[in-house]
């Protein structure tokens, strides 16, 4: 580990007596506690961190803050990596380990770049030409590009963190911890109000924590201090330091992410998550976001050591770590006169300051002057030069209103140049939130205007960027804010904060600095220093027809990425307006979208994840299936048994042992899951009548009826058995997963179009266990455990239920079937199910009873030619279309009904059930697979319908299908052909139902 | 997210509600007795507005009520909620 070579040896707010270690790019460094990652990385004199990710060239660390292009990393390895961390928002720790991504094999030597492979391939809309080209160059042309354009790697494992949300009420949420932010927490928060004051940083302060200002005549950061523990010390107030606030949604929703132990890095952190995605609905919200400095466009610019300048000035302040020893400053406004200050007082040698105004003539130009610092003003900077670290720059003479340069270029050496260009207010979260932003021509740069939601913006986040300016607004900002909620202070009035500023003269012209042979060829201007986009391409794609912002964006990729363009979409505006002779105010800006900076997937999952994730609902008889070799399969949230596995089977063996058994001798299944709604009232009978397509009114107590429910669209969207218990007493049964859903159907129409029905419909699924005995043996056994029912066909015949008691349960017998067998189910209350089952299974064992699986269910109803509803169903399937005109009633009006006489639903041709037998009797064909007449025409070959359902079955041995043929019943015994990979399979056209088509297994 | 008032709830995060599109849309009392095209129309046509928007929604993870609400589709400023059956505010019919 090397000597910091960069860091000063006093001043700033780290912590020398904390050592820490670090790696980059597998090189060991060492930094102290209170660095970025990006300050220590400067302090070890490190100058490349990362690649242009189109050209490759190197880039080093540009800002110090959220807005960072460049130094882009993935943090940590494994399952614990972070991919596109920002290294100036990465708190040091101890043991920390990063890489920079875009570059290959390194950052210090790129193959790409060496090659200088890619710059010819990729000109503005490059992935959309690309797109215009054959599919098959594409797929050569991503192999490339994605591991030179490689924007981070995913884990290679589960997250191993964890994360937490919370929801949260507020009174008033305050953005933005610096100067405005403090005095509007402090404003409302001594009204008593319910505050949060979130910052993204690790302390408050803002700004404040980067210069040497004074507030109330103290330095800055003591008030800062100060403040901060006043706040901590009110008890309705809530401050979230290392909290983004990245997204405003409607009605003051906002949503920030809490870095609760990411400061620690990867470790046990206990009770603690990694970190907290905070849900907030505030009554007021309050702006103070602050600026953003934004780079001057140059020839060059992209080199490292070239920085904002106010970055600069962070570096060397706050951090103790100089980010070059020769430095030129490059402006276009006063502010930037600070950073060449406060270089010059950490022994960073100022060679110059470039100012593209004619006559600075502001406070800090003279005491830049005063302190014998070289001003070149009315000049710009139209070179640079250097490799992997800027070596000198060349500066010339503005003319021509700024518009040209002239004369004789001058070198001056320096290995930092520090640039600005004014600033830009941090309006993304205004934005988002739906307020209208304004294009300031003094400021040259888009502020708040109007308002959409119950939110002001305050400080320099308001454009208003002096001090004193923003304690006034931000005060004033927090203490109207509780006003409006009703929140006044007690006791004596208190002043806002004040401060005495040094007064600034207005920024200059901001747009593409000229340079010799720009822009029709020379060096390159970038704009976008993340997506590699250069003033040349935003001239490109406004010549090719691409000058609307958004298409802008879309064609260039300007403002894209992780940093969504925070140093470039200014710059990128102001070109394309002076291009198309206008201003920023004229092209409008591209649309800000939350997250304001990235989020990771592990926030907003939060526990929702695993197990967690969707809830599972299990049978009482769940934990038998287990023991019994059952393989599940997920019905909505059910866990279904799917099949019953024994040792030495696989599943087909185990599908067709179930199946064999049902037919032949006694099969048992777990029907749990069906849904299940009583229905009460006096008028059961009629809401029955409007929701199922055929008549209820005559259906006897102790008698079931099969039915379809239709969408109003005349489409089948649920079957099931309902069964009249009692006068004015119903029960229907729904599909597994249609549950919910049909219960949510009657909700709806019961409360918005007959409200004038006397009925109640509530689920009852979770409060009965339901079993199935089915096959010619099902009787018997039931027999074994009921003595108060008549289980012979004549007394209790197919379609009929009767309560009875089984094994001394108080249960509901429904003779009803889905396998074509004589069946029962039978209803016991939920406690009981597994007691019966395991009753049935060891009476059972002489028959050989057998659980059945939903596998097996399935291919005895296909058997038998009983639809699935989501199965031989789609949303586009009729009554008729499946046969089943004979369940729909002519003499009353139900939901669905009128759209059966449609044109469409009427018309002929309509893809219609069948059954399927192919050729090969051993084939099973895939369900989905479509149905063709002459496979040998040329493509493309039109379908003519498709198998929905496809099984072995043991019982015929052979292969069956159901499908949907368009005029299928038209087309009873023809041969199609089934389009398979690799060829295609003929089968003849059928009913179907393929087995006991008379129905006598099922009323025996 | 919105903030919706459920008449019987008070306000609540939208995620409790599910919405049922545009509200006081009648079924026509005799299906037999409009066109195809006016069924047509009852089954698929909404509009789509720039503004003002009277929509059903039902709060399905609280008290399972359906009722309406006056919704402006940009601002999404929530002028009024009303149970079923209740006359949206401001009609006079």
């Amino acid at each position: 580990m090397r000597e910091q070579s960069h860091r000063l040896a006093e001043g700033g707010r780290i912590d020398r007596a904390t050592p820490l270690r670090f790696t980059f790019n597998g090189r060991r460094y060492g930094g102290f506690a209170g660095d970025t990652l990006a300050s220590a990385l400067l302090a070890n004199g490190v100058s490349v961190v990362g690649r242009g990710v189109k050209y490759h060239r190197p880039r080093g660390i540009f800002s110090a803050g959220s807005e960072e292009p460049n130094a882009v990393v993935q943090l940590e390895t494994g399952a614990h990596t972070l991919a596109n961390a920002r290294a100036t928002r990465v708190e040091l720790y101890d043991g920390l380990v990063a890489t920079s991504v875009n570059c290959w094999p390194s950052a210090e030597y790129d193959f790409a770049a060496a090659l200088g492979l890619l710059s010819p391939l990729l000109p503005a809309g490059f992935y959309y030409k690309t797109f215009k080209w054959p599919a098959s160059l594409w797929m050569t042309y991503e192999a490339v590009i994605r591991r030179a354009a490689g924007l981070g790697r995913a884990p290679d494992g589960p997250d191993p963190d964890r994360y937490d949300k919370i929801n949260v009420h507020c009174d008033v949420l305050v953005v933005g911890g610096g100067p405005a932010g403090l005095a509007a927490a402090l404003a409302a928060g001594r009204t008593g109000a319910r505050v949060i004051l979130a910052d993204e940083q690790n302390e408050m302060g803002g700004a404040l924590l980067d210069g040497h200002d004074e507030i109330d005549g103290a330095p800055a950061q003591d008030w800062t201090a100060e403040a901060a523990a006043r706040l901590d010390a009110m008890d309705e107030v809530r401050c979230l330091p290392r909290t983004t606030v990245f997204g405003y949604y409607h009605h003051n929703f906002l949503a920030a992410l809490e870095r609760v132990t990411d400061h620690l890095g990867p470790q046990d952190a206990g009770v603690l998550p990694r970190q907290r995605l905070w849900r907030i609905r505030a009554r007021k919200v309050i702006l103070a976001t602050g600026a953003i400095e934004r780079p001057p466009v140059f020839a060059g610019n992209d080199r490292p050591g070239i920085m904002l300048a106010h970055a600069a000035r962070t570096y060397v302040n706050r951090y103790a770590a100089r980010p070059g020893r020769r430095a030129v400053l490059f402006t276009n406004n006063d502010g930037a006169y600070r950073a060449a200050l406060d270089l010059r007082a950490a022994d960073v040698e100022v060679a110059a300051i470039v100012d593209t105004r004619p006559e600075p003539t502001g406070d800090l130009p003279a005491e830049a002057e005063s302190a014998d610092i070289e001003l070149i003003a009315g000049h710009a900077v139209v070179a640079t030069h250097g490799r992997k670290r800027l070596s000198a720059i060349e500066v010339m003479a503005l003319g021509d209103g700024g518009g040209q340069v002239s004369g004789e270029a001058r070198r001056i050496p320096c290995d930092l140049l520090a640039v600005s260009g004014g600033w830009n207010p941090t309006a993304h979260l205004f934005s988002q939130s739906g307020g209208r932003l304004r294009f300031d021509a003094t400021g040259a740069c888009l502020v708040p205007a109007v308002a959409a939601q119950a939110t002001r913006p305050a400080g320099a986040g308001n454009g208003t960027f002096a001090l004193d300016g923003c304690l006034a607004e931000g005060w004033a900002a927090g203490a109207a804010a509780a006003a409006e909620v009703g929140s006044r202070a007690r006791g004596r009035a208190a002043k806002a904060p004040g401060a005495t500023v040094t007064p600034e003269e207005p920024p200059g012209d901001y747009g593409v600095v000229p340079a010799p042979g720009h822009p029709e060829g020379g060096p390159k201007h970038f704009v976008d220093l993340q997506n590699d986009v250069t003033a040349a391409d935003i001239a490109l794609a406004a010549r090719e027809g691409y000058g609307s912002v958004e298409h802008l964006k879309r064609y260039t990729t300007l403002g894209m990425g992780t940093d969504q363009g925070k140093t470039a979409n200014v710059a990128g505006l102001a070109i394309l307006a002076r291009l198309g002779g206008t201003d920023v105010a004229g092209t409008g800006h591209t649309t800000f979208r939350p997250p304001y900076t990235p989020v990771t997937f592990g926030a907003l999952a939060g526990r929702d994840v695993g197990a967690l994730s969707d809830a599972a609902r299990r049978t009482p008889m769940h934990h038998w299936h287990e023991r019994a070799g059952a393989r599940f399969e997920d019905v909505g949230q059910w866990k279904r048994p799917w099949y019953y596995r024994h040792p030495g089977e696989d599943m087909a063996g185990a599908v067709e042992r179930e199946c064999l058994a049902a037919r032949n001798t006694l099969g048992i299944m777990d029907a749990t899951t069906l849904g299940k709604i009583d229905i009460q009232g006096p008028d059961a009978a009629e809401l029955l009548d409007r929701v199922y397509t055929n008549a209820w009114s005559k259906l006897e107590v102790g008698r079931c009826r099969y039915s379809l429910m239709l969408g109003e669209d005349g489409m089948v969207m649920d079957d099931g058995v309902t069964a009249r218990l009692g006068r004015h007493h119903y029960l229907m049964t729904t599909t597994t997963g249609n549950a919910a859903r049909v219960l949510a159907w009657l909700e709806e129409w019961l409360q918005t179009e007959w409200p004038e029905l006397r009925v109640y419909v509530a689920s009852v699924t979770e409060q009965w266990a339901t079993i199935t005995l089915c096959g010619p043996n099902a009787r018997r056994l039931l027999a074994e455990f009921t003595g108060d029912v008549d289980l012979g066909t004549q007394a209790f015949p197919f379609m009929a239920w009767r309560a009875a008691t089984v094994g001394g349960i108080a249960a509901r017998l429904f003779r009803v079937s889905f396998t074509g067998e004589l069946s029962f189910e039978i209803n016991v209350p939920a406690r009981y199910g597994l007691g019966l089952w395991t009753a049935f299974m060891n009476a059972g064992e002489k028959y050989g009873i057998t659980p059945l699986g939903t596998e097996a269910m399935h291919v005895l109803r296909a058997e038998k030619g009983y639809i699935i509803v989501g199965q031989e169903t789609d949303g586009t399937v009729t009554p008729a279309d499946l046969g089943m005109d004979w369940i729909v009633s002519s003499k009353k009006d139900f939901i669905g009904r009128r759209s059966l006489g449609r044109t469409d639903t009427a018309r002929p041709g309509r893809k219609q059930l069948v059954g399927l037998e192919t050729e090969d009797a051993a084939l099973v064909l895939p369900e989905g697979a479509h149905l063709v007449e002459n496979p040998g025409q040329e493509p493309p070959v039109p379908t003519i319908g498709h198998v929905t359902s496809s099984y072995h079955s043991a019982n015929l041995g052979r292969s069956i299908a159901l499908a949907l043929v368009k005029g299928g019943r038209g087309r009873m015994g023809e041969a199609v052909h089934v389009a398979l990979e690799g060829g295609a399979a003929r089968a003849v056209i059928r009913d179907p139902v393929f087995f006991d088509v008379q129905g006598s297994r099922l009323h025996g | 997210m919105l903030l919706i008032p459920c008449p019987w709830c008070g306000r609540r995060d939208e995620s409790e509600f599910a919405c049922g599109g545009e509200a006081h849309i009648a079924r026509p009392a005799d299906p037999d007795a409009v066109s195809d095209a006016e069924w047509a129309d009852y089954l698929f046509m909404r509009t789509n507005p720039k503004g003002a928007h009277r929509e059903r929604w039902v709060h399905v993870h609280g008290c399972g009520r359906w009722f309406n609400v006056a919704r402006h589709t940009v601002t999404h400023d929530i002028s009024a909620a009303y149970k079923v059956g209740e006359k949206p505010p401001g009609d006079a019919s």
